[in-house]
């Protein structure tokens, strides 16, 4: 068959299949748009006139025509649509805690990573307080101590230069800082997880000992009680970042029975699903942050509850979150 | 394979062809997108600052926004393109050819951090060079890969000879190339086509105009000449598949 017969036979079709591409899909139809299945048929007759097209050796032309032809209907046949609301609802009831659980031991790992150092650091100091210079330089320590001097009582968590800060701007600044901390700590684990490791042991270090060295001070009720509110939320989001990020390490290190490639590819699929939800856990916390944490009418005691209760609620969550959903 | 394309096939068995960008329209790109955030920073610095710490507080989250998502908004739902890569004409697909989703454009454009180090995207440029499909290292982890976008050829001009039979029976390549020829000698210079005309040899030798022989061969080729050339056998050395499969 000659080209210009071919054109002639199958040029209608191809008109109808360009006046689909050029309106998006989910728009109002117009009376004589072609039906989805329609679209699926014209598609399908497309590509086998490519294939001939080229077979025979048609002008440049065509062949560049039908090519971008199956090009454009490739990505709307194969493009995903989501309803991105539902989607997340069911990422928060369901998937989140599930994907932390089957993440187990990458999770008890980052958190022992991160919650060992901590601890030890904020008990080291109580007996040699000289070990916060380990981690800390003299003017990052008076920061600190202004920060939760009792007499600085109204604006607590707050150094000199931040003293006549609003709420909002601490809360932009807490979203930047920490989010973006977060981020960090997952990517950098694709360095073979050493920098996810570096990130969560100095961030382990550095928080015991802001923790240990205002205790030894004796600031415990403006300190304790300040960060009481969003440290379930923020402490758990830095572990989980930790988590997704040495699992990207993990996947270069050890593959197993797949390509370095394939389990890297397989792997981050998995580690974004916990950063999705450290993101979020992460923003929570500096709403937390910024508009809880320093109201210093609020009783001491009522907000050590409310700490309390949030660590009760995430541990609760994690550990029996969507059970029912993703067993029905 | 000198050709940096790169070929997916579809459940169709249609092999589709991506053209791969490389560093340096890539590199352009970026520092477009680099240049249109810094417009947004100033601007958006310049009118939140001038209310207070609100405004400086609404500023930051803007620039948290812009920094770590800037790429994946515009990835998801401008087609695979930035404004910078919109201006080199390129956009990101998933290595199937599919257009790209929020989570391999997330994971592609968080691990940018990785790919910056240790400086102006040492790791990224390395590992370009070091794979056929251009890909840094966030996108061998998320799977996609950057291509040029096609565009469309343009529509050949009607040429002026009238439909002529070869002197000779032609292969399937020669008469590809005498239609190619003619659908692009209206963007040569005339001296230029005439001297690629003249490549043809024999096929030409005794005309007085090569350019218009050479589009009269075209248009007999390509079958304007259909109903007039019936009677003659078929000159096509290749056996046609069958129309109707």
């Amino acid at each position: 068959m000659k080209q210009e017969q071919f054109i002639a036979a199958h040029e209608a079709q191809w008109q109808r299949l360009e006046a689909w591409l050029r309106k998006p899909a989910g728009k109002k139809p117009a009376p004589s748009r072609a039906t989805p299945t329609e679209f699926a048929a014209l598609y399908r007759q497309t590509c086998q006139h490519l294939a001939l097209a080229r077979s025979r050796l048609y002008s440049p032309h065509l062949v560049n025509r039908l090519d971008r032809l199956v090009m454009d209907s490739h990505q709307i046949m194969y493009g995903q649509r989501r309803n991105l609301f539902k989607a997340i609802a069911r990422y928060v009831l369901a998937d989140f805690p599930c994907r932390v659980r089957r993440q187990w031991r990458l999770v008890l790992l980052s958190a022992l990573l991160f919650y060992l150092p901590l601890v030890s650091m904020l008990t080291v100091i109580q007996y040699n307080p000289d070990m916060v210079y380990t981690v800390m330089n003299g003017t990052t320590l008076r920061k600190l101590e202004y920060m939760y001097n009792p007499e600085h009582r109204d604006t607590l968590g707050r150094d000199w230069e931040r003293q006549a800060d609003t709420d909002l701007m601490m809360f932009g600044f807490y979203v930047k800082n920490n989010t973006g901390i977060g981020f960090r700590t997952f990517a950098s684990g694709l360095l073979l997880g050493l920098g996810t490791l570096f990130v969560v042991l100095f961030n382990g270090l550095y928080i015991g000992a802001a923790a240990g060295h205002l205790t030894q001070l004796g600031y415990n009720e403006t300190f304790w009680s300040f960060v009481a509110g969003h440290s379930a939320l923020e402490l758990n989001a830095i572990v989980l970042s930790g988590a997704a990020g040495l699992q990207l390490g993990f996947a270069v290190l050890a593959p197993g029975r797949r390509t370095r490639l394939r389990a890297l590819r397989e792997e981050a699929q998995a580690a974004l699903q916990l950063m999705y939800g450290a993101a979020g856990m992460f923003i929570l916390a500096a709403i937390v942050e910024a508009f809880w944490s320093p109201l210093s009418w609020v009783p001491v005691s009522t907000k050590y509850s409310a700490g309390l209760a949030l660590w009760a609620f995430v541990l609760l969550y994690f550990l029996w979150g969507g059970r029912r959903r993703a067993a029905g | 394979m000198i050709d940096t394309l790169r070929t997916v096939q579809t459940p169709e068995g249609i092999d589709l062809h991506l053209p791969v960008a490389g560093l340096i329209p890539r590199s352009l790109a970026w520092l477009i997108d680099a240049l249109i955030r810094l417009i947004i920073y100033a601007v958006l610095g310049g009118v939140l600052l001038l209310f207070g710490d609100t405004g400086e507080g609404l500023y930051l989250l803007a620039t948290f926004i812009i920094e770590w998502f800037y790429p994946v908004l515009f990835e998801v739902l401008r087609h695979g393109q930035t404004p910078g890569k919109r201006a080199y004409g390129i956009r990101v697909l998933h290595d199937d050819g599919t257009p790209i989703g929020w989570s391999a454009s997330l994971i592609r454009n968080l691990l940018r951090v990785v790919d910056f180090l240790p400086l102006l995207y040492g790791f990224g440029i390395a590992s370009m060079m070091l794979n056929r499909d251009f890909k840094r290292l966030g996108d061998l982890t998320a799977g996609t890969v950057v291509v040029y976008q096609e565009t469309p050829l343009p529509v050949p001009a009607a040429s002026a000879g009238k439909p002529t039979r070869p002197p000779y029976p032609l292969t399937l390549a020669e008469q590809q190339v005498i239609m190619a020829f003619a659908e692009r000698s209206p963007a040569l210079t005339p001296e230029r086509a005439e001297e690629l005309a003249r490549l043809t040899g024999p096929l030409i030798d005794s005309r007085p105009n090569v350019i218009e022989s050479l589009h009269g061969y075209a248009k007999w080729l390509s079958g304007e000449q259909q109903l007039a050339d019936l009677s003659e056998p078929d000159k096509k050395p290749a056996p046609q598949p069958g129309e109707a499969a």
